[in-house]
């Protein structure tokens, strides 16, 4: 189980290949790659920011209860930090299991949390300043989804 | 002294991210804060705001010990 915080662009396909690489039980990998969104010119870059040491712990609270809630074999985490472009992955989610739905679903799940639970704080840069971006009400219900 | 830490809107609010304040406890550094500030002492009020000291989120007042940790967090919002 990784968990990384990173300011450097993320190369998927090497994270992948590395991921899925000497897997004799493993029959399902699953992964999402989130990318910063132009939203047609008006955020000309993304920011995020971490608390460095509680981020990591945090999401890898996360993860353990993924872990446990899908009977996952392994699963990687990396998140950007930084200043991003439009276009560039912002966060990589990677899931192994010994069946794809639980693969698929642990992937969706890291995701929600990720979302509205990670400790990062997001900033819009665009052609009119910068703003803060907090979850929306989306983020919210897509949360409240896998609450038993 | 405890270090205080402040995230996102918050440190934009306040014109800094990291400074040390003393303080004996997390109330009277948030009145300490509201004194200097009435718009940052808002902005820490404000919904969704959570407090966590030496990185483990904590609810009502504290005491706080020298070199205490205070990181002040509004909403989060990843990915």
């Amino acid at each position: 189980m990784n968990v990384r915080l990173t300011f450097e662009t993320i190369d998927i396909g090497a994270i992948l290949s590395d991921f899925a690489r000497g897997r004799a039980e493993v029959g399902a990998i699953a992964s999402f790659t989130g990318l910063a969104r132009a939203d047609g010119g008006a955020t000309q870059i993304l920011e995020l920011e971490a608390y460095p040491g509680f981020t990591e712990v945090e999401i890898g609270k996360i993860a353990d209860q993924a872990r446990v809630r899908f009977d996952l074999l392994d699963l990687t985490i990396l998140h950007r930090v930084g200043k991003i472009a439009p276009g560039e992955p912002v966060v990589f989610v990677a899931t192994a299991a010994r069946h794809r739905r639980a693969a698929f679903e642990a992937c969706d799940f890291l995701m929600d949390y990720l979302k509205s639970r990670a400790p990062f704080w997001k900033k819009e840069h665009g052609p009119d300043g910068a703003r803060w971006v907090e979850p929306h009400d989306r983020d919210h219900a897509d949360l409240a989804r896998w609450e038993d | 002294m405890a270090r205080v830490l402040l995230f996102g809107r918050l440190s934009d609010v306040a014109g800094w991210r990291d400074r040390q304040v003393e303080s004996p406890f997390l109330s009277a550094l948030r009145a300490k804060l509201t004194d200097e500030d009435a718009a940052l002492g808002e902005a820490l009020a404000g919904p969704g705001v959570q407090v966590a000291i030496d990185q483990v989120i904590v609810r009502g007042d504290t005491a706080l010990n020298a070199g205490s940790e205070v990181a002040f967090l509004p909403p989060m919002s990843g990915g």
